[in-house]
């Protein structure tokens, strides 16, 4: 009697996990497709994509919008998605300022939100939620890296520079807490300011041995070549958005030798970043860049899960993301307690191959790297 | 701070102002001639630096980009004008607001279509890409230096197209009486075209030069647009000499303040606080410069009286 009851169960459990394969998930896609940082937002959907159709699953279905990098249209997005699309994740957002204003609601109504980008302190510390997972980096991350890098490096007078909001003052507050050196010059530029003119002046004039900058896009490209002719030659150091495959091209030999701070390179030596390199390079054309990379883990995290449990049951399938059990482009994947990557920063430094701007990895500058605000998260 | 420092801020501020000059003053024409409100006036200024960059990719040479810039952004213009612009100038401003806004989108999305979303590769050239050693090892990027050179010959070339010849003279006449200029024989509607297109031309000049120390992304126009409307609410609609003063006033105000403000903060306050405090309010300075001469001069600077 027993026996049949546990082979019954057995046969039931199989049944369940034979149907749990087989539900249906749709994910939203919220990301910036058009304006001045489309680059990014193209990176993370393409390296989604390209994971997804890897898999051959015909159970996911994913619909992708264009949030024009605007929180209002982010939200009416998000809105639509979960009422009318009834989509079971959400994903895709590049801007932290976006990401604040659609993650906190969006989780507080069952949906699962797995970040491909964005990591705002608030969403790691007093913010967190059990259904909020961020699989590329918390904010601080790659400028903690470069703070050790400039650390190791032996710099101790360092010039940094970030935009006047809040992932600006993250970045700074990031590089001087493992940095630890003096600080010859703190400033604080206009949000999408394309001339550093007064800046590099300011820099020149104040016998730094280090700038430490984080301008990502196309603030990054103007600062570079305005550096590089203004015949100021102190050593750059910044974060990998600064410095990723998109942006490279349009700097060009401005950027040639500059270290930059990335969880993520080209060279990474194992099977899936391989892998990923190439297939991404013959199905789009182009290098892949550290977006497009988030966004091909970010798609794989997801189907682990789909292989695992069903969506329908949260808490099981809440488990099944935690576990992380992928292979990553960046190796080992392991989620800390408040669902941030523990991983592995790099320095890599800025090459020119053939006639191709690209990074190489030159050192390690954290190893197992989690982040600063687990103790602040309750849950 | 030093003497060398606050010099290099001051060139800063004279190159920053004479660019916003130059994207200024077709704005300021086009506003004062026709009465149009041009939104689209910033993707002329990216269609330049486009231009620009796609030639002098193809062909190596920046020289032909910058010519490229000033022809595609003059047939944009025209182009523009014929097709839509011309049936804007008896509406209203809003109508004109919405049509150009429509405008801004239809050319970001083309230009996406045409060179894809990631920026454009832009140098400046061979011969002006390090940085001129003055006296003393005063050193100034000789790219920076020669804008300014080509800045104020822009504008001197313009005051005498404006003042001593015969476009010049319809163009201030169609300023002050259209009906008149009309009944007078003049074509009203190719002087219209005409001066589109040398204000497009214009911008479009000016986003290929920032264009080779900026990014060349879409977008890029948008920015520079907001500013150049300061510009000629300062100066006075549709006066040349008044956009030039109000352009040089807000490039040096928004450079030396950005440096100089939070230095000023530093003295009473502690150092991560007023670089903060001090960059916040050097970001509104332009708007408290325009609002303090609006208050003392309602029409501009150079504005004609009411």
């Amino acid at each position: 009697m027993l026996k049949s009851i546990a082979a019954l169960a057995a046969a039931s459990s199989l049944l369940l996990a034979g149907l749990a394969h087989a539900e249906p998930l749709k994910v939203g896609m919220i990301t910036t497709l058009s304006g001045g940082g489309a680059g990014l937002g193209i990176d993370v959907r393409d390296g989604f994509m390209l994971a997804v159709k890897q898999s051959g699953n015909s159970d996911i279905t994913v619909v992708v919008e264009d949030d024009q990098r605007k929180p209002d249209i982010a939200v009416q997005l998000a809105d639509k998605m979960i009422q009318s699309e009834k989509v079971d994740v959400l994903t895709g957002i590049i801007w932290s300022n976006l990401a604040m204003a659609v993650v906190p609601a969006a989780v507080a109504q069952g949906k699962f939100y797995l970040s491909p980008n964005a990591g705002p302190s608030a969403l790691a510390g007093k913010g967190c939620h059990p259904n909020y997972f961020n699989v590329a980096w918390q904010n601080d991350n790659l400028a903690e890296g470069a703070g050790a890098y400039a650390k190791s490096a032996g710099y101790n007078n360092s010039f940094i520079l970030a935009p006047n909001y809040p992932a600006g003052k993250d970045s700074l507050t990031g590089y001087k807490r493992t940095y630890g050196g003096g600080v010859a010059g703190e400033i604080y530029t206009k949000l999408g300011q394309t001339d550093y003119a007064a800046e590099i002046a300011q820099i020149r004039d104040s016998g730094a041995d280090s700038v430490y900058f984080f301008l990502p896009g196309g603030m990054g490209i103007s600062f570079m070549k305005q550096y590089a002719a203004s015949g100021v030659n102190i050593p750059l150091v910044g974060p990998a958005f600064s410095f990723d495959q998109g942006i490279l091209q349009a700097v060009g030999a401005a950027a040639l030798g500059v270290k930059n701070s990335s969880q993520w390179s080209k060279d990474i030596d194992n099977e899936t970043n391989k892998a990923f390199v190439a297939s991404f390079q013959k199905e789009y054309g182009r290098l892949p860049s550290l977006y497009a990379s988030q966004g091909f883990d970010t798609a794989n995290l997801l189907l682990s899960a789909m292989g695992k449990a069903d969506v329908k049951n949260a808490d099981a399938f809440r488990d099944a993301l935690r576990a992380a059990d992928f292979n990553s482009t960046r190796g080992s994947f392991k989620f800390t307690s408040n669902h941030h990557p523990i991983q592995d920063i790099f320095v890599r430094e800025v090459i020119k191959e053939g006639d191709v701007f690209t990074n190489k990895i030159v050192a390690t500058a954290l190893t197992g790297h989690g982040n600063h605000y687990i103790d602040q998260c309750k849950m | 701070m030093s003497l060398a420092l606050f010099l290099e801020q001051v060139l800063n501020g004279l190159q920053f102002g004479i660019m916003l000059f130059v994207m200024a003053a077709g704005l300021t024409l086009v506003f004062g001639v026709m009465g149009l409100i041009n939104l689209a006036h910033g993707s002329l200024y990216m269609v330049g630096a486009f231009a620009c960059a796609g030639v002098a990719t193809a062909t190596g040479s920046f020289w032909l980009g910058l010519a490229a810039s000033l022809v595609a952004a003059a047939i944009a213009g025209v182009i523009v004008e014929i097709v839509v612009i011309r049936r804007l100038y008896a509406r209203d401003h809003l109508d004109q607001v919405l049509a150009t806004f429509a405008l801004i989108l239809m050319f970001s999305e083309g230009t996406r279509y045409l060179f894809g979303s990631f920026p454009l590769y832009l140098d400046t050239p061979e011969i002006l890409s390090g940085p001129v050693t003055f006296f003393g090892g005063f050193q100034y990027p000789s790219y920076r230096l020669a804008i300014i050179v080509v800045g104020f010959a822009v504008a001197a070339g313009l005051f005498w197209l404006i003042s001593a010849t015969r476009l010049g003279i319809r163009i201030r006449a169609g300023e002050s009486d259209r009906e008149m200029i009309t009944a007078l024989g003049v074509d009203i509607g190719k002087l219209y075209t005409v001066v589109f297109a040398l204000g497009a031309a214009l911008a479009g000049f000016a986003g290929a030069l920032v264009g080779a120390i900026q990014s060349v992304q879409i977008g890029m126009g948008e920015p520079v647009l907001i500013l150049a409307f300061v510009v000629i609410v300062i100066g006075g609609i549709g006066s040349i000499p008044g956009a030039l003063v109000a352009a040089i006033l807000v490039g040096l105000t928004d450079t030396l303040g950005r440096t100089l403000l939070p230095l000023a903060f530093g003295t009473f306050m502690d150092p991560s606080s007023a670089t903060s405090t001090g960059s916040a309010l050097a970001s509104m300075l332009i708007y408290i410069l325009m609002a303090v001469v609006l208050v003392f001069k309602p029409t501009g600077l150079f504005g004609a009286k009411t």
